[in-house]
């Protein structure tokens, strides 16, 4: 049984995907990345295999995706993540035209043709303002868990509005809104307004075209997954796996390989 | 009643001066701003009184500056950071033409022409990473706390190189070097290189003339000053640890007693306390010409 497997080390967290002959999801895993990149590699893929209820003997291919990808030493070769979470969306919903992407540090905006292939995307790429650790830092700033921030939110019937830019000072900014007696849900929503206004910029630059598919851990975010909505106009697409979306790209290019039909990286631009 | 007061309410720390009519500093003291700025104020203020042995009634004119100057009950006028820092370089070093000053949420330069008005400056504030906040974040990354960045970098052999590019990218940028066995001396003074190298840049923006004053709590540390005064064509003035962080709370003291000898004795009105809270950077003072950027 050929079975394959992708393994997405981003800045945050890892995650690995196994899935079999058909290209179904058998196994999954979602670990912190922490400081030794590659150990955080070889747990991934060993929980997702252990996961599957199979033996690493059993997988052909692993590719390797994300910011650590080149630390995935038992990696047969590598994918960038644009390519990778292009291709996981496109697979799970074949209607996707545009990815939004948001990670630990990263938002990405990435528009695909009809086949699945990049037409264009970007990123921030300078700074963390707009990405997942801007929820990070105003989580550790009110002392709420990551999982709380969007139910949180949407409880909320007034937004603060959030001024700074930068994820260092909206730590200050959100408590200093605080100390002055706003609600927490007003100024989480606040926060997820701030941060959807800088991707919606991304969006714009990169052009939108329905259908949308939201990947990356934030998807795990009822709040941001509904303020998106509100600011698109439209319904995205999202799924329980949606938070591994990188990893699913990745085996999908592992078994595309073994099947003969995939040569290389697309020649996608990398910022960082 | 011949005591001027000055109050730095700055994004991380406050800051009190009290001067004598001999511009002599009597008392000062310093803390955490925290959020509620009028009661760290008012604390500072308390504590430097106590230093100088003095009472309120003793202090004739109190000017405010900084982030949350208008959250000071207490004060008879407010100034920006810009004038404020003026006044203070030019009052220990009268040639001033070019200020440099780095605190914990902001970097500013400006250019002072003869009158030492405020001709040009350029500010970061939207970015941690061209603040005291990207040292803290850097040294907090390697288990550090603030106290010893300056002991850190000073042991350092050779800078490694840091982005500066991000005060939250920094995290991977330092873990990484971590990992790969740098020292954390060695990254601590390469945070130190990036921020020296950003603060050159801003000053080149506004076209420095010598003579450049370095202010700000964030120039105490020697290894951040050596290194903007390899990269100036000339030496620029610095100050000592214990008064370069109060050098704008020290302008305001001095800008009061000055205001004090020219309108007599009297008290002035207090002047309208507006919309507290306002952050506003435009001029709020007839004493300056400035907000032209």
């Amino acid at each position: 049984m050929p079975y394959a497997a992708g393994v997405d080390v981003g800045s945050t967290q890892t995650k690995a995907v196994v899935i079999d002959e058909r290209r179904r999801p058998v196994g999954r895993s979602l670990i912190d990345t922490g400081a030794n990149v590659v150990q955080a590699a070889e747990t991934a893929f060993a929980r997702a295999l252990q996961d599957a209820g199979i033996l690493e003997e059993s997988v052909d291919l692993v590719v390797g995706t994300g910011y650590g990808r080149y630390r995935v030493t038992f990696g047969n070769f590598q994918v960038t993540e644009i390519s990778c979470h292009a291709r996981g969306a496109v697979h799970m919903f074949p209607g996707t035209r545009t990815v939004v992407d948001m990670g630990g540090q990263d938002t990405k905006v990435i528009r695909v043709g009809p086949a699945g292939e990049i037409v264009d995307f970007c990123m921030n790429d300078k700074c963390a303002a707009g990405t997942g650790r801007f929820l990070g830092a105003a989580a550790a700033a009110l002392e709420i868990p990551l999982d709380e921030l969007g139910p949180t939110a949407l409880r909320a019937e007034k937004p603060v509005p959030i001024t700074t830019t930068c994820t260092v000072f909206a730590e200050s900014e959100v408590l200093s809104w605080l100390g002055r007696g706003k609600k927490i849900e007003d100024i989480l929503l606040g926060v997820h307004l701030s941060i959807v206004s800088r991707t919606m910029g991304l969006i714009r630059r990169v052009g939108i075209e329905p259908e949308v598919t939201f990947t990356g851990g934030v998807t795990r975010n009822i709040g941001m997954v509904k303020v998106l909505n509100d600011a698109l106009g439209t319904e995205v697409n999202v799924s329980e796996d949606s938070h591994y979306m990188g990893a699913l790209g990745a085996a999908l290019f592992a078994t595309d390989r073994t099947l003969g039909h995939y040569a290389g990286d697309q020649p996608a631009r990398e910022a960082r | 009643m011949t005591y001027t007061a000055g109050i730095d309410v700055g994004s991380t720390y406050t800051k009190a001066v009290v001067l004598d009519q001999y511009d002599r500093i009597v008392g000062r003291a310093l803390a955490r701003t925290g959020f509620r700025l009028g009661e760290a104020a008012r604390r500072v203020y308390d504590e430097a009184l106590a230093e100088a042995g003095l009472a309120e009634s003793d202090v004739g004119y109190v000017i405010s500056t900084g982030y949350g100057r208008f959250q000071v009950p207490f004060r008879d006028l407010q100034v920006t950071d810009l004038t404020s820092a003026a006044r203070g370089a030019a009052f220990f070093f009268p040639k001033t033409r070019t200020i440099l000053d780095i605190g914990g949420q902001t970097m500013k330069a400006s250019r002072l022409d003869e009158a030492r008005k405020v001709k040009a400056f350029r500010l970061n504030d939207k970015c941690a990473a061209g603040t005291g906040a990207f040292l803290e974040k850097t040294a907090r990354y390697m288990g550090y706390g603030t106290e010893e960045i300056g002991a850190l970098a000073a042991t350092s052999h050779q800078a490694v190189p840091i982005s500066g590019v991000c005060a939250v990218f920094a995290e991977s940028e330092v873990i990484n070097h971590l990992s790969l066995g740098a020292a954390p001396a060695d990254i601590m003074q390469g945070a130190i290189v990036s921020l020296g190298d950003r603060s050159v840049q801003l000053l080149r923006r506004v076209q420095m003339e010598p003579e450049v004053t370095l202010v700000g709590g964030i120039l105490r540390f020697e290894s951040l000053v050596a290194l903007i005064r390899e990269r100036l064509p000339a030496p620029p003035n610095v100050l000592p640890e214990g008064i370069v962080q109060y050098v704008a709370a020290l302008g305001c003291a001095v800008l009061g007693r000055q205001r004090r000898q020219r309108s007599g004795a009297s008290r002035p009105a207090r002047p309208a306390t507006g919309a507290t809270g306002e952050i506003v950077s435009r001029g709020d003072c007839e004493e300056c010409l400035l907000d032209g950027d």
